[in-house]
């Protein structure tokens, strides 16, 4: 196999909130590598700073120490080319499905029956043709995290960042968004670093699992999960691969 | 909502409460004489007067269209005066900061003061006429208009700032496609209980010094003991007051889309 190239970099990342009272160490010492296309899962327990992280990645916080690059950039703030899948329901509610998922473009200034025709390809995509001119409120949940997974496509990142997506979705809608997330990124391959606290949704979906340790986080172990796709919850590799990772993480309270 | 049966129910119900307060009204006026026509008018004669003063200008020197007109022309000039400046006013306030800070101690000092407070001062600068009352009515209506689009902006939800900036929205963009949008409900609603604010205030500055409209006329007749026409002017007042309440909800139901709307 040949090597592959790296899209995001991370060197020694640190992050520190400071208040006027406390100081608080999020991110210690956090380095990771993901290849193009790949796909990578952010496991650990809740509240250890898995979020951080990702928006340190994304560009939505500055780090404190250390170094990002992604697509050979270092990241100074937000970027169109870093697209975002927020876990509350980020989509604009006064805006139709349509409206949403162009929303990336129009900031870009494309021409509108350009952009309409390419967000009508990712609505398709993620399985809501017909809901064009619905507004969010007329969806459920788990239509509503399609839309945000559409607009994130849409304006053709290069880097997709999830943070817990399917976190608020009731567990059989979840299993189905798991399905179609695997879906679409083979269809359409990005560069996705997915964030979840929970271990099944990471096996189920992750080239690779990079589990994470209590706050302030570091990178605790990483697997790689070369289970071939579809994968079934239930299969003895998945259920032991599963096991071992729980094994690993710490527990909090 | 409830089935087209409860609706049935509902209608008959409404009608036959408004039929016995009139029937009540009728018996204690007309029929039982327990007041005089000079302290409380039939409303048979409520009728009468109100068809008498569309083609008459006795006793009070107006048509009622006149005094509508009047009443009317003040009140939605302040009220579109207090919707211009309140609202980009509480909306720069909440998302400049600087602006907040040179607007905020005045528009502290003058949202402590009721609106109709201003009347006699207005009188005394600006005469008795179109002018006074319209400031007035303009500094009734900016309160609630100003207070609530600040809040309204103030609800703005980070996460869909964020969404802006990961595709590259400007400020002014995060101003114009996220925070007003998040806003409008709320600045809606401010429009809609500065219009109430406005109508209450022409009505309350025409009672205190005026030349026409419908409080200087209810005020007029109050003096010769016409209480049918007082009647038929509070009736007007909520006729119009209604008809401008229920303008403002089309235009809401038009403008604030995929949200549910505000009580």
């Amino acid at each position: 196999m040949d090597k592959k190239r790296s899209m995001i970099s991370c060197e020694h990342v640190s992050k520190t909130f400071t208040s006027k009272t406390t100081t608080n160490h999020v991110v210690n010492d956090f380095s990771l590598q993901v290849e193009e296309n790949e796909f990578v899962v952010l496991f650990g327990p809740g509240q250890c700073g898995k979020t951080t992280v990702l928006n340190l990645m994304a560009g939505l916080e500055p780090v404190s120490e250390g170094s990002i690059m992604v697509n050979d950039k270092e990241v100074k703030g937000p970027d169109p080319e870093r697209g975002f899948v927020y876990q509350t329901l980020a989509l604009f509610p006064w805006y139709t499905v349509m409206q949403n998922v162009e929303y990336g473009l129009r900031m870009k200034g494309m021409k509108k029956a350009e952009r309409r025709e390419k967000a009508q390809y990712y609505i398709d995509l993620v399985g809501l043709t017909g809901f064009e001119n619905s507004f969010p409120n007329q969806l459920s949940g788990g239509m509503q995290q399609r839309v945000g997974i559409a607009r994130a496509y849409c304006n053709q990142p290069v880097v997709l960042f999830m943070d817990e997506p399917f976190g608020h979705l009731d567990a059989q809608t979840r299993y189905m968004m798991q399905d179609e997330i695997v879906k679409i990124w083979e269809k359409e391959k990005r560069t996705v670093v997915f964030v979840t606290n929970n271990i099944e949704e990471a096996v189920f979906l992750a080239d690779r699992v990079v589990v994470l340790t209590n706050c302030p986080t570091t990178v605790k172990k990483e697997y790689v999960i070369d289970l071939p796709r579809p994968r079934s919850y239930t299969d003895p590799k998945f259920l032991a691969l599963r096991s071992e990772i729980q094994g690993i993480v710490d527990k909090t309270l | 909502m409830a089935g087209k049966k409860n609706r049935k129910k509902y209608i008959l119900v409404s009608i036959l409460s408004l039929f016995v307060f009139f029937l009540i009204w009728e018996l204690a006026t007309d029929v039982l004489h327990v007041f005089t026509n000079l302290t409380l008018a039939s409303p048979i004669t409520v009728v009468k007067t109100f068809i008498y003063k569309l083609s008459h200008t006795q006793p009070d020197g107006g048509t009622i269209q006149r005094h509508m007109w009047a009443s009317l022309r003040v009140a939605l000039s302040g009220y579109a005066l207090a919707l211009i400046i309140g609202i980009p006013l509480g909306i720069f306030m909440a998302w400049f900061k600087p602006v907040d800070l040179l607007a905020r101690p005045i528009f502290d000092f003058v949202k402590a003061i009721p609106g109709l407070a201003w009347a006699p001062l207005m009188i005394v600068l600006l005469g008795i006429g179109f002018a006074s009352k319209a400031v007035t009515i303009f500094i009734a209506g900016m309160v609630p208009c100003v207070l609530n689009a600040y809040a309204g902006i103030k609800q703005t939800k980070d996460v869909h700032l964020w969404v802006a900036r990961t595709f590259g929205a400007t400020r002014m963009q995060m101003l114009f496609k996220v925070a007003i949008p998040t806003a409008l409900p709320m600045i809606m609603t401010g429009a809609r209980v500065a219009l109430g604010a406005s109508w209450m205030s022409i009505v309350a500055a025409e009672l205190i010094a005026s030349s026409e409209g419908l409080g200087y006329m209810i005020q007029q007749c109050r003096g010769i003991f016409r209480p049918d026409v007082i009647i038929v002017g509070m009736l007007c007042i909520g006729a119009l007051g209604s008809v401008i309440t229920w303008i403002i909800g089309l235009v809401e139901k038009k403008i604030v889309k995929g949200r549910d709307h505000g009580v």
